[in-house]
């Protein structure tokens, strides 16, 4: 008797009770929301090319500090989260995911106070980024220097 | 004979549900079982200024409609029950702060309202104790905060996830007669086959169900024939098919007896991706839909099992996989005839 075959292999058993992640579709709608993300941010820098002459590397900053703001308010709205599981990475990756994760944390720790609430768990979720981020750049500026040193 | 069989506890006294009450926010009471629960909520600050005292607040509620309908102050009760998902189980400690009633604590995740039905029931049968009040709560954002992520995270979860009820079901368990009876009750052993994913609990939990309604029947020596209705807490779209398949291989044919609490209290089109899970799921469906339907004579015998996925955060990233049980209670119309 086929007693219990299910429960000795359990997890490949399973596998087809699970519903498949629609990748295909899932990398779509990340190409067109992300995509359209990096759109809006062009038209930032072009707005601030052409109505306040930044040149088009000291738009960078102003741009980027924009889609920031934009982002923390429509997290504060509710929206960003609707967005995000609806575009995956596409909203995840570009600046305005991490706007997401530091003000989504700051929201859900404003209970415990300004200090220990809002400024300890703002960086909860963005904090890897940022180490990986120092930590990458630290290792490629190495690399850069010792190839200026070889040629 | 109290304990029958390996796991099962027969009570010998006639032991009632006295009353109930429930609460829920506001996608419970949109959901297709909302118009049977007492207090509904707007909003899910339930007009508090956090997510933990919204959570406190329908725990309250359900408490206070339950003993309301009961015709009981908490001077009657001599003995309260309860738990919750939180850390420290922080909602039931400080709603029995208010209540001044001898207090037991408990955890079992999404078990638990089974977990202290069961335990109610038990102290009643024997006498240490003749109300007892049962009362569990869960809400999504306090667990979304706790288990995952801030609320407003825009992260992605697979179609496997669940969605956490946000609500409180109490029951006050006595001797004094009423229409539905609690007649036994199955304690589970932790179940883990290795599902380590905490967006997918039905997969993790669906044995440990099938485990305790196997061991139940065997314990009492029925079939699943004997029920009108075995329900699961939270296995959601995902975990009922892989409990009635595992049944099936061990011999119980549930296919028309089984439903989840998590399937039964949203509708598929309210996002709640495989549908819903937390403490409240089981609780405010069965203290509502069931015992209604108990109470009118659409089912006889019903056998609630709760299924809590024991998680912790720290054990996930530290790779372990995630420990499950289920509890399981019988509930009947007192009407029924003698047992066969």
């Amino acid at each position: 008797m086929a007693k219990s075959k299910m429960k000795d292999d359990y997890k490949n058993q399973i596998k087809d009770f699970q519903p498949k992640p629609p990748y295909f579709l899932n990398c779509l709608k990340a190409f067109l929301i992300g995509g359209f993300i990096c759109m809006v941010g062009q038209g930032i820098q072009n707005f601030y090319i052409e109505v306040f002459n930044f040149s088009e590397k000291d738009a960078g900053n102003p741009t980027a500090a924009t889609l920031i703001l934009l982002s923390a308010i429509l997290t504060g709205l509710g929206i960003y989260d609707k967005l995000g599981q609806f575009a995956g990475a596409g909203s995840a990756v570009p600046i305005t995911g991490f706007a997401n994760s530091m003000t989504s944390a700051a929201m859900e720790h404003r209970s415990e106070g300004i200090v220990l609430g809002v400024a300890t768990n703002m960086f909860k979720l963005a904090g890897s980024v940022i180490v990986f981020g120092v930590v990458a750049a630290y290792v490629v500026g190495i690399i850069r220097y010792l190839y200026g040193l070889a040629f | 004979m109290k304990l029958t069989g390996k796991q099962t506890w027969q009570f010998e006294n006639p032991l009632f549900v006295h009353s109930s009450g429930t609460a829920v926010g506001p996608k419970e009471a949109e959901g297709p079982l909302g118009q049977l629960f007492d207090i509904k909520h707007k909003e899910l600050h339930c007009g508090e200024d956090n997510w933990e005292l919204a959570e406190r607040r329908l725990m309250e509620q359900a408490i206070e409609q339950c003993l309301k309908k009961g015709n009981k102050t908490s001077d009657d009760v001599d003995l309260f029950l309860a738990g919750d998902l939180l850390n420290q189980n922080v909602t039931s400690n400080y709603v029995a702060r208010h209540l001044q009633v001898p207090f037991l604590c408990m955890f079992g995740a999404c078990s638990t309202s089974m977990e202290t039905v069961a335990l109610g029931s038990a102290l009643v049968d024997g006498g240490f104790a003749n109300t007892v009040l049962a009362s569990t709560s869960s809400h999504n954002a306090t667990a979304e905060r706790q288990f995952r992520f801030p609320t407003e995270y825009g992260g992605q979860k697979p179609d496997t996830a669940t969605f956490t009820v946000s609500g409180s079901g109490a029951v006050l368990i006595n001797k004094e007669v009423s229409n539905i009876k609690i007649t036994s009750a199955t304690i589970g052993q932790v179940a883990d086959l290795g599902i380590a994913d905490p967006f997918d609990m039905g997969s993790a939990m669906a044995p440990a169900a099938a485990d305790t309604i196997t061991q139940h029947l065997k314990d009492l020596n029925r079939t699943p024939d004997d029920y009108d209705m075995i329900i699961t807490g939270d296995l959601s779209g995902v975990g009922s098919p892989i409990v009635k398949e595992l049944l099936k291989q061990e011999g119980y044919d549930v296919h028309n007896k089984h439903n989840d609490c998590g399937l039964m209290i949203y509708r598929p089109d309210q996002k709640v991706f495989a549908g819903g899970s937390g403490c409240a799921c089981s609780a405010v469906v069965t203290y509502s839909h069931i015992f209604n339907e108990l109470q009118s004579g659409n089912l006889s015998r019903v056998l609630v099992v709760a299924t809590g996925a024991l998680l912790s955060p720290t054990m996930i990233q530290q790779k372990e996989t995630i420990p499950t049980i289920a509890h399981g209670v019988v509930f009947e119309r007192t009407d029924r005839g003698a047992d066969s």
